[in-house]
Formats: C-alpha cells, sequence, structure tokens
C-alpha cells in the first residue's frame, strides 16, 4: 500500500472513530435538555402571563413534550442533524443563528491564543531546559506554577486595572470601537488592538501548561539513545538540543495543544465575560442570566463539536510529523 | 527515611503546607474574629484599605471585604474538599473495577472517559449548576462529575498492572474474594498516586469553583471568593481592592494546594526524585 492510500484510511478510520462519541455528546444533551425543559415551559407561561391549563399543554405539544422519551429523542436528533437547535425566546431568534453569529469572535480569540500560548510555551520550555537548574529555569518554572495556580478572571480584571484603567494602553472591553466606524486597516487594527488584553489573560494558563509541557519533554528527549549516537558523531550540543531534540519535544506538544481545546473553550467563557467580548463566551454568560437553558445547550452542544473536529485535525496532522503513527 | 523526613526535603513543599495552614486556621477562626455574618453591613461603602476599620477595605454595600475572605476559605475548603471525596471514591470504584474485570466493563468505562475527556469541562459545569439551580450540592455535583474520569483512568492504570501480580495470584490461590482483593490487597498499593492525584483535584476543584460563584453560579445564601470578585468588578474602576484581595486568596490557595501535592508525589514516590 503506498503511503497515501495509508494516510487516506487513517484520517478515514479517525473520522469513524468521532462519529459514537458525537452520537454519547447528542443524547447527554439531549437528557440535559430534558432536565431542563419543564422549567423552559413553565418560564415562558409565566412570561406570557397567562398560563392556562390549556396554553401549557399546547406549548407542551409544539416542544412535543408529551410525546414518550424515544420518540422525543429521535425527533431531536433528527433535528440537530437538520441544524435546528430550536429556538431563543429571549434573543427572539433562532439558537443556530445566534450562535453561528457569535462564533467567528471566539475562533478569532481561540487561534490568537493558541499561537501565543504555543509558541511561547515552546520557547519558554526550551529555554528552562538549556539552562536546567540555572536561575533561568527556576524563574521560569515559579513563573509557570504561579500562573498555573491564578484565575483567570482575576488575571483579567487585574490587567483591566493596570493597563486599561491606569495606564490607557489598552481599551477595557469589547471587540472593536464602534461608533469610530473604521473600516478596512483601520478596523482591523482597532479589533487587533481588543484582542490584546483578552488573548494574554486566556494564553496565561496555557501558556504556563505547554512551557512546562515543553521543559519535560526536552528533558526527557535528551536522555534518548539518538543524543548520544549524535554526540558521538562530534555534533555540537546546540546543534543537538535544537535541531534533533527540539523536533521530537515538539510531539507531545502538539498533542497537548488538541486535547487542552476543551479547556480553552471553559476558559474562553470566563475570559470573554470579563472583557466584554462579543464571542460564544459572552453568549453563554448572557444565556445564564437570562435563564435561557436552550441557547446554554445549543453552544454546549457547539463547543463539543469543535473539540471534536479540531482532536481530529491535531491528529491528521500529528500523522504527518510522526510517521510512526501510521504503524500502530 | 520517615514519610516527614522526606518531605521536608522539598522546600517549595513546606513552604506551601505552611500557607495551606494558614488558610486553614483562617477557616477556622473567622467566626471568633468576625463576629458578623460577612453579609452584614459592616460600615461605610467602598472605604479604601487600612480606613473606616478595615483592613483591606469594603464593598458596594459596606461588606468587609477581609471578613468575606475569612468566611469564603471555609466555602472554597468546603466544596473543593467534598467535591474531590466524590470524585475520589466514584472514579476509584469505576476504575478499579474496569481495570480488574477489563473486558466489556472495561470497555464501556473507557468510551465513557473518552467523551468527558472531549466535552469542555468548564462549561459542562456551568450547564450542570444552571440546571440544577445554583447552591452548594449542585456545584459539589458538578465539579465531580467533571473531576472523575481523570481518577478513573488513573486507578484502571494501577489496577491492571498490579491485577496479575504473584502475590495477587496467591490470594486467588487462597480463595479470596474479588472484592476482597480489590479492596485489601490492590486498593493500598496504589493509594500513593491516587492522594497525590486527589490533592491536585482540589486545587482544581477551588478554580472551577471560584469560576462559577464569580459567573453568579455560586449558592447566593454563601460568601465565597469568587463571588466577592464577580460582585466587585462593576466597581473596579474606584473600589480595585474589592476584586483584588478575594483573588491573591485565591492564588495563595491553589499554590500551596498544588506545592504539598507535588511534595507529596516526591515523598510518596520516592524513585521519581532522581528524575527531573
Amino acid at each position: 500500500m503506498s503511503q497515501n492510500t495509508k494516510r487516506v484510511r487513517y484520517v478515514l478510520k479517525r473520522l469513524l472513530q468521532a462519529i459514537p462519541v458525537i452520537f454519547a455528546i447528542l443524547v447527554v444533551n439531549f437528557f440535559l435538555l430534558h432536565l431542563a425543559e419543564g422549567d423552559a415551559v413553565d418560564v415562558l407561561a409565566g412570561e406570557a402571563g397567562s398560563a392556562t391549563p390549556e396554553y401549557m399543554a399546547q406549548l407542551r405539544e409544539k416542544f412535543g413534550l408529551d410525546k414518550p422519551l424515544p420518540v422525543q429523542l429521535v425527533v431531536y436528533l433528527k433535528n440537530v442533524l437538520s441544524f435546528d437547535l430550536g429556538y431563543s425566546f429571549r434573543h427572539g431568534m433562532p439558537v443556530t443563528e445566534l450562535v453561528l453569529d457569535r462564533f467567528v469572535p471566539t475562533l478569532l480569540l481561540m487561534v490568537s491564543t493558541i499561537v501565543i500560548a504555543v509558541g511561547f510555551g515552546i520557547v519558554l520550555g526550551l529555554l528552562a531546559a538549556a539552562g536546567l537548574n540555572t536561575w533561568k529555569d527556576n524563574l521560569i518554572s515559579i513563573f509557570a506554577l504561579i500562573t498555573y495556580a491564578t484565575p483567570l478572571f482575576w488575571i483579567g480584571l487585574m490587567m483591566i486595572v493596570v493597563f486599561a484603567l491606569k495606564l490607557r494602553w489598552f481599551p477595557t472591553s469589547g471587540i472593536e470601537n464602534v461608533v469610530m466606524f473604521y473600516e478596512g486597516w483601520d478596523r482591523v487594527k482597532d479589533i487587533a488592538h481588543h484582542l490584546v488584553m483578552p488573548t494574554i489573560t486566556l494564553s496565561l494558563f496555557y501558556l504556563a501548561l505547554y512551557t512546562r509541557l515543553m521543559r519535560a519533554s526536552m528533558l526527557e528527549q535528551a536522555g534518548m539513545d539518538y543524543v548520544i549516537t549524535a554526540r558521538a558523531k562530534g555534533m555540537t550540543e546546540r546543534r543537538i538540543m535544537f535541531v534533533h531534540v527540539l523536533r521530537n519535544a515538539l510531539l507531545p506538544v502538539v498533542t497537548m495543544a488538541g486535547v487542552q481545546v476543551g479547556a480553552l473553550i471553559g476558559g474562553s467563557v470566563i475570559v470573554e465575560s470579563v472583557f466584554a467580548w462579543p464571542g460564544l463566551g459572552m453568549l453563554a454568560y448572557e444565556a445564564l442570566f437570562a435563564r435561557d437553558l436552550n441557547l446554554l445547550l445549543g453552544i454546549f452542544l457547539l463547543s463539543a463539536l469543535l473539540v471534536v473536529a479540531i482532536n481530529l485535525i491535531v491528529d491528521i496532522i500529528y500523522s504527518f510529523l510522526d510517521p510512526r503513527i501510521e504503524v500502530s | 527515611m520517615s514519610f516527614w523526613q522526606l518531605y521536608r526535603r522539598n522546600k517549595s513543599a513546606v513552604f506551601g503546607l505552611i500557607i495551606l495552614c494558614l488558610v486553614f486556621i483562617m477557616a477556622m477562626f473567622a467566626g471568633i474574629v468576625f463576629e458578623d455574618d460577612p453579609f452584614t453591613l459592616a460600615g461605610k461603602p467602598m472605604s479604601a484599605p487600612g480606613t473606616n476599620g478595615f483592613l483591606l477595605g469594603s464593598d458596594t454595600l459596606g461588606r468587609d471585604v477581609a471578613a468575606g475572605i475569612a468566611y469564603g476559605a471555609r466555602t472554597s475548603l468546603l466544596i473543593a474538599g467534598l467535591a474531590t471525596a466524590v470524585a475520589v471514591f466514584v472514579g476509584a470504584v469505576l476504575g478499579g473495577l474496569a481495570g480488574y474485570y477489563g473486558g466489556w466493563v472495561d470497555d464501556i468505562l473507557m468510551r465513557v472517559t473518552e467523551m468527558f475527556q472531549t466535552i469542555p469541562s468548564f462549561v459542562f459545569a456551568i450547564l450542570l449548576v444552571a440546571i440544577m439551580k445554583p447552591s452548594i450540592q449542585s456545584i459539589i455535583i458538578a465539579i465531580a462529575v467533571v473531576s472523575w474520569p481523570a481518577v478513573a483512568r488513573l486507578v484502571r492504570g494501577e489496577f491492571i498492572s498490579l491485577r496479575n501480580r504473584e502475590f495477587i495470584q496467591a490470594c486467588h490461590t487462597v480463595g479470596m474474594s474479588d472484592i476482597r482483593i480489590m479492596v485489601k490487597e490492590i486498593l493500598p498499593n496504589c493509594l500513593s498516586p491516587i492522594i497525590v492525584a486527589g490533592s491536585l483535584m482540589v486545587a482544581t476543584a477551588i478554580l472551577i469553583e471560584s469560576g462559577l460563584s464569580f459567573l453568579g453560579l455560586g449558592d447566593p445564601n454563601i460568601i465565597s471568593w469568587g463571588f466577592q470578585i464577580g460582585a466587585g468588578r462593576t466597581v473596579l474602576r474606584s473600589a480595585w481592592w474589592v476584586c483584588t484581595f478575594p483573588g491573591v486568596a485565591i492564588l495563595l490557595t491553589v499554590l500551596a494546594i498544588n506545592l504539598v501535592g507535588e511534595g507529596l508525589n516526591d515523598a510518596l514516590n520516592p524513585r521519581l526524585r532522581t528524575r527531573t
């Protein structure tokens, strides 16, 4: 079999493996929805003001709540597969539309965070491993330890106090300065300016994680046989470190980047609500306040699917980086 | 060497233990130092630290920030401790059964933990608390639900590596029951990784709890650090201290627990210490 058909097979296999996970997530989501829905009808009826039993029954019928549970599940799955996640009465919009609307800012925040966290994490981890047990290593380790223990929302608020309120370097909140009506490059610059603080806040925790991981990974690789071989061939330490060890040490960091995406989404709920960044996390925060559980479940579903998708992509990238993966 | 002698060799772990003890003392004596309920209006609102008799200032309603921090320590430790206990218990039981019996029990458990690892755990916790209505119980349940799979995987791995050892085969030969083998023979041998993982999990639980109560999902009748910060963020411009000090409390507590966890790891797994 050629290398390419093997790779296609691998990708297909991973796609197939994702299906049961997605199905399980949908079922969990359905049962949570079911737990919550009783309230939804009560809440809606209460809001309408005239909550006659007939009206309640009508609402239940509309949501299909009078049917047996398995039928409801099938209806729900059918709806989800046709991208129908229900209706958010607070926003007066279908959930799918709302969620997709807010998806782009979140994606922007997450991509910039991953780039910063993984990039700086690799550099810091490399520096720490290269200067093992020197002041550099200790300083980086202490930094990682502290950021690992700090709640994200608190870092965000403290950054607002220092960099937005006292120094006035960055805006306190939002994604852009709407009243300025920027266009073209000015608008991009404005959004980038707003993006700095949320990105740094969200990156810090993961930066600590990747730094520790990279350091550990470098040290592990440094003890491998191929390093001894390289040394025996008379290669310089610098070349061994930066060419041979570095490449191999990167692999676990790439894997972790995929695994951590779920946590990153959780973190973005916090960071977006601190900086009023109008993404999915902010939408979730608003939905919490309005007790709009249907919307909250839609966000949860989308974020879970996002994690599945990103893990899939990471695995595929991984198979290019590390050809051994196909053997196992 | 005794356990304490091993533990003491890690200086930062000792430092963590001291901080953690101080937090415990603060939680224990909160009621004696601050006699009033932390929700009571103790004086002039928005007093800066050190003024009007407030060591760490007061918030928008004149509540004492220092009292809130002292009482909040109880909330954080209570919720994190109980949630971890539940998660470790559930994880150990399920992971132990899966690891010991293997086969379909194991298959199902692994699929379930895979799913849990895919679901964004903090968002899941938010959803659970929102559905169950915010209360101490629902927060504990939510944190336990998102935390047990990690314990289950750990315990499963330990059980798998131990179940075919000679001393376990010997137990089978003398006719010991499965439950007895699991509880009396295998479990004590994998206690140290469970203790280490559990102690680190308390730190994560405190972070999750503070995040939930920051978002307004805390128990409305009980003060907590996350709640204090959430309530103070609207006056960030004029009263920075309301948000700042509870955050320092979270940071120090979580840091201390992480250090203690690492210290326990070094002391309980002496073979690991030579590795960096």
